[in-house]
């Protein structure tokens, strides 16, 4: 990870290229280093950060989102940058309301981003405008609701077995 | 008849093809392989789309033993949530639970005694043995290898037996603990290990005897399922698949946890990135990991076994009956848990698939308010359609033996 030094470095060279409000925040905090970024820019932020800066952070390792109820904007989702050659991760950022959520997708950038991406729109509900194939990945196709909100109920749905099941009459409808 | 022997078998095997037939008969048959299907490795569904036997389209559709872990370790004090996490990558779990327990000890700034880091490097370095061995056994199955499949569970079994005896566990054995291991090494515990080291590097001899010089297992693998490297990477492919390719990318030596750079092991790394590569690179793997487990053993430091923090680790137990300061410890964490400051942190080690990182979000609370993990099986999966497609159908199942998807740790 970059020292906070380094993290206001490259938040400088972020603003001067992609723009000057394409970064919100820096937090540095136990050693983790992360920028945060306005959602309409992440794509480039991503993009610059991969091709054009001086120190490159070529590969995407993880994107996941999280739910931070009860702050607002509620959403976030994190994409956990690596350079192989230096042998350091950064961490990119970026929050969304939970009305309507919709980011840019970076799978032209990273192609490692398609199943990950898939997974934050299937749990958080997310939208990344521009994805080849944003379908459901781990629950059915036609579930509704975005189970890791933080407002889901845990066990939300009933489950069948054999002494309920007389009770919940055509439940495989 | 022995000039037609003469042709390799994949040159024979074209010549039957529907593109030989002719025009009139070239159609797409879609089909579903998995998900129950012992070739997928667990509950995988594989849209194929056939021309002949070519595959010519490959879709993952995963999500059938989702089981939504990763909501209810929010629902968990954190020392609940290691036994949670472990039954992800079912086979992997000292790594699952290593990567939390990473993340957690980064947001508490806790030290890891060096013994534990050690025991932990042990229990780590065993783990990988057993994948492999396990992956060994059903991916050679897959290729109808089926004495292996006995040998490597045999011996799969010798490393549970350690498990056992350190853990009480041979699976999920939550012997990993936020600031140490649970318990140290019961007597015995060394013997039994260097006893399973010289049996294992004979034991891998004869694995090599039994598949490299065999003529079946070399024409399957060698030159099969073969991806660009510059591919791999951008799909964020990790672990033995990046390494065969030829890219020496292991966290052990890029970024070492738990005292990694103390050991002397090298990354075994491929030079065409086909499947036989990959099988080889997983093998000597094996072997090295062997080698770091001798070097641990021989410099196993004394010390304390878990950090001697009472607001994070448990008393021990002699303490309870004389000290009410160990007694009110014990109890408040094992009815509350204790409590990790409020941030976020992402850590990362090296299972035997590649990259497995644990992102945790606290709160203040002594539960996390999310735990994710990023699984390497369902990041490599996106490489399946890229290895798979213009090859026939038997190498396909091939590709996905040698991709080593766990199915656990893919849906989570």
């Amino acid at each position: 990870m970059p020292d906070a030094t380094g993290l206001e470095l490259i938040a400088q060279r972020v603003r001067e290229s992609v723009g000057d409000d394409s970064v919100t925040d820096t937090i540095f905090y136990r050693g983790r280093a992360t920028l945060d970024v306005a959602p309409q820019s992440v794509h480039d932020v991503i993009a610059y950060l991969r091709d054009d800066d001086q120190e490159p952070w070529d590969r995407l390792m993880s994107l996941h989102g999280v739910d931070y109820l009860p702050a607002e904007p509620r959403l976030g989702v994190h994409y956990e940058l690596l350079s192989m050659e230096r042998a350091d991760r950064f961490n990119v950022r970026t929050r969304v309301g939970v009305e309507d959520p919709r980011l840019p997708t970076v799978v032209d950038v990273h192609p490692t981003a398609n199943f990950q991406e898939r997974e934050v729109y299937d749990m958080f509900g997310v939208v990344f405008e521009g994805h080849p194939d944003l379908r459901r990945i781990l629950m059915p196709e036609d579930y509704e609701g975005y189970p890791q909100r933080r407002d889901f109920p845990m066990g939300g749905e009933p489950v069948i077995y054999t002494f309920n099941e007389p009770k919940l009459p055509r439940w495989y409808d | 008849m022995t000039e037609a022997l003469d042709v390799p078998y994949r040159e024979r095997e074209r010549s039957v093809t529907m593109e030989s037939i002719g025009e009139e008969h070239d159609e797409l048959l879609t089909i579903n392989i998995g998900p129950h299907h012992p070739a997928t490795h667990g509950v995988l569904r594989l849209l194929t789309t056939l021309e002949g036997e070519i595959v010519r389209d490959v879709t993952p559709i995963i999500g059938y033993v989702h089981t939504g872990i990763e909501k209810s370790c929010e629902d968990q004090q954190y020392w609940k949530v290691i036994p949670f996490v472990e039954r992800m990558d079912y086979l992997s779990y000292y790594f699952n639970a290593m990567a939390f327990c990473l993340a957690v000890e980064s947001l508490l700034e806790e030290e890891v005694p060096a013994r534990a880091q050690w025991l932990r490097v042990i229990h780590l370095e065993l783990n990988r043995i057993a994948s492999h061995l396990f992956w060994i056994a059903t991916g050679s199955l897959d290729i109808g290898a089926i004495t292996m499949l006995w040998w490597g569970c045999r011996d799969r079994d010798l490393a549970l037996d350690l498990f056992e005896m350190s853990g009480g566990q041979r699976f999920h054995t939550r012997y990993f603990q936020v600031g140490g291991v649970i318990e140290d090494i019961p007597p015995g515990f060394e013997e039994m290990t260097r006893k399973f080291i010289k049996t294992m590097y004979t034991r891998i001899e004869q694995y090599l005897s039994l598949l490299d010089r065999n003529e079946i297992w070399l024409q399957r693998t060698k030159g099969t399922g073969i991806v660009p490297l510059e591919t791999l990477l951008q799909l964020g492919v990790t672990g033995p698949l990046l390494r065969a390719a030829g890219h020496p990318w292991d966290l052990r030596k890029a970024m070492p946890h738990s005292g990694y750079e103390n050991f002397d092991f090298t990354v075994p790394v491929g030079t065409v990135g086909d499947n036989y590569d990959r099988f080889r690179v997983r093998v000597e793997e094996m072997r090295q990991s062997l080698r770091i487990v001798e070097q641990a053993l021989d410099g196993l430091p004394e010390g304390p076994y878990i950090t001697a923090n009472r607001k994070v680790a448990l008393p021990p137990r002699h303490e309870l009956a004389t000290s009410m300061e160990a007694l009110i410890h014990h109890f408040k964490l094992v009815t509350e848990g204790f409590r990790v400051p409020a941030g976020e942190s992402y850590a990362a080690v090296e299972s035997p698939r590649g990259e497995l990182g644990c992102y945790v979000l606290a709160d203040g609370s002594s539960k996390p308010a999310r735990v994710h993990v990023r699984d390497p099986s369902f990041v490599n999966l996106q490489a399946l359609p890229e290895m798979a497609r213009g090859h026939l159908l038997a190498d396909f199942i091939t590709c996905v033996a040698m991709l080593d998807p766990i199915l656990g740790g893919v849906d989570r």
